[in-house]
């Protein structure tokens, strides 16, 4: 197995008396995307502040490309690509512009950056946006030229904190693409999110993060095998029946949670649980069968929803 | 061979300014055009018709007014390019955040902008020595020695404010330094008339402000005139001003971006 590109153990992060990153470990492979699914305020972004050698760190062990962000965060930084959660762009300078300079940072000489600033607006799909003010950007265009960003001195590692928080589904599959592009040009992703769907279809391997502390992790399919049942009949009952209803539920499922405007019952065959269900003489007003995701294993593991 | 790391945010610094260059300096010179002629052909005429030139070491008021509208005005650009480009990175755009994501650090940040203010105040005050000259002002030897000490008149106040702004939590501390800091020394520092005009027992509190030294070391060097002390004295002051500037600076800004 190839040394690891980062690797964290017993990592903590404290603001005060607050610790927002409490005793960590995990580590991530050259190649992969990794992601950290949690809600807000878990600790993913400082973690990705730790990473990314801009934080310091208040306990534990770091290292990225094998190095101590606490000593050589200047080289470290030198060859990560960071897609910070707020965008941080200038918006009175052009496009172009925000990404020269950015490119100067990493003293890449005019030469260099020229003809990367080309490849990185194909690839952002902003090459008519090349003049524009940056203010005048769509978010989702703010977004991919955030990207473009952190790609000017071609990174062997790329941060993303909540990439596509904020933006619409269109804006979400546009960016989903671009990074599936970055991963297969063999570029190391570390993703940061709160969309259940997003950690699913981008991430080989995640980690739940709630409170600070990495409450599991896996491939997507690992979690749901082991933390899920394999599908989800969600029910909605008329208002105010439901807290009569779940009582003559019993039984039915192995595993079942109350939300606040449906039922779910997590089962290996949704259509035998629907039939008992029907059985017992309980109608809900709407039925959906689904399968598992990480949702479900959030709330399995937390006893709380990822997105309030 | 690299580029040492604050010349790189100073560099971009400066590409920032190209974008406005033109309206600046447009207003860089049009700034000293509007005083020399209100202060020195306005007012000045009426001066000099009083007779009491002694207060100005014997010279017509406009002359005598030039080096110090000079210091002044690299003070109050210095205090403006101290504390607005600090807002505008840390709070209004928040730029420099994403700077870091960069092999430039803090320290960096500050080292890069106290550079550029440093070429931004020999523009500035080296317009203003151009205007001089255009008005009939001074000699260029004259006026090149005037420019040099309020250009670092005004560096010695835009450290300690940098580090003022970086400190601030939103604008209202701003408008209050200005209102109750900057203009009053303006007004106050042996700009527009000599201190000596005040009682004595006040006049040392002008002595503690950067913006009088400034004056004393453009008049002391461009015209020759007599100052309260000797001219290193006031350079030693001004340097103080911008260490302890400096040294506040950066750990006022590296407390803002570093958490």
């Amino acid at each position: 197995m190839p040394a690891p590109l980062v690797a964290a153990r017993g990592l903590t992060k404290k603001f005060g008396d607050f610790t927002a990153v409490d005793h960590i470990d995990f580590e991530i492979q050259p190649g992969e995307v990794y992601g950290f699914l949690g809600p807000n305020g878990a600790g993913k972004s400082s973690t990705m502040r730790m990473i990314g050698a801009t934080s310091p760190i208040d306990a534990g062990e770091l290292t990225v490309f094998g190095l101590d962000p606490r000593e050589q965060g200047r080289q470290i930084r030198a060859r990560l690509g960071v897609v910070p959660q707020e965008d941080q762009l200038d918006g009175e300078l052009p496009v172009h512009d925000n990404l020269y300079i950015y490119g100067r940072y990493f003293d890449l000489k005019r030469s260099e950056i020229l003809p990367r600033i080309d490849e990185l607006l194909e690839f952002a799909q902003l090459e008519e946006k090349r003049k524009a003010k940056v203010e005048m950007l769509s978010g989702g265009m703010k977004r991919r030229l955030t990207i473009a960003r952190a790609l000017i001195n071609q990174p062997e590692l790329v941060i993303l904190d909540e990439p596509t928080t904020g933006l619409d589904p269109q804006a979400r599959h546009i960016l989903w693409d671009r990074l599936y592009r970055l991963k297969q040009e063999g570029v190391t992703l570390i993703i940061t999110t709160h969309y259940m769907d997003e950690a699913e279809q981008l991430c080989d391997r995640l980690c739940v993060m709630d409170r600070g502390r990495i409450v599991a992790e896996g491939t997507p399919r690992q979690l749901i095998e082991e933390h899920s049942h394999r599908e989800v009949l969600e029910m909605r009952f008329p208002v105010g029946a439901q807290a009569d209803v779940l009582p003559r539920l019993a039984g039915v499922a192995p595993r079942q949670e109350e939300l606040a405007d449906r039922v779910l019952l997590y089962v290996d065959d949704a259509d035998a649980a629907m039939g008992e269900v029907s059985r017992r003489g309980l109608v809900p007003e709407a039925t959906v069968v689904r399968r598992s995701t990480l949702e479900d294993v959030f709330l399995r593991l937390t006893g709380r929803t990822l997105v309030d | 061979m690299a580029t040492p790391i604050p010349l790189r945010f100073m560099e971009a610094q400066a590409r920032n300014y190209r974008r406005i260059w033109r309206a600046s300096a447009f207003s860089n010179f049009l700034n000293p055009v509007l005083y020399l002629t209100a202060m020195g052909i306005g007012l000045g005429t009426l001066v000099d018709a009083g007779g009491n030139t002694a207060a100005f070491g014997g010279l017509a008021y406009l002359e005598w007014l030039a080096p110090g509208l000079l210091a002044a005005t690299g003070f109050l650009s210095g205090a403006g390019e101290g504390a607005f480009p600090v807002m505008a990175g840390t709070k209004w755009l928040k730029t420099w955040h994403s700077v870091l994501n960069t092999p430039v650090g803090p320290s960096d940040i500050t080292a890069g902008v106290l550079l550029w203010i440093s070429v931004r105040l020999l523009m500035v005050c080296g317009i203003y020595g151009v205007v001089l000259l255009l008005f009939g002002i001074g000699t260029p030897g004259g006026v090149a020695l005037a420019v040099l000490p309020s250009a670092y008149a005004g560096l010695a106040v835009a450290a300690p404010m940098a580090a003022f702004a970086a400190n601030l939590e939103d604008d209202t501390g701003l408008s209050t330094m200005f209102r109750f800091g900057v203009v009053p020394m303006f007004l106050f520092s042996g700009t527009f008339f000599p201190i000596s005009q005040f009682p004595e027992w006040i006049q040392p509190a002008a002595w503690l402000t950067p913006l009088w030294h400034g004056v004393e070391l453009a008049r002391g060097m461009s015209l020759g005139m007599e100052t309260v002390f000797p001219m290193w004295l006031s350079f030693g002051y001004l340097t103080l001003w911008l260490a302890v500037g400096a040294w506040l600076a950066d750990l006022a800004i590296r407390a803002r971006l570093v958490t």
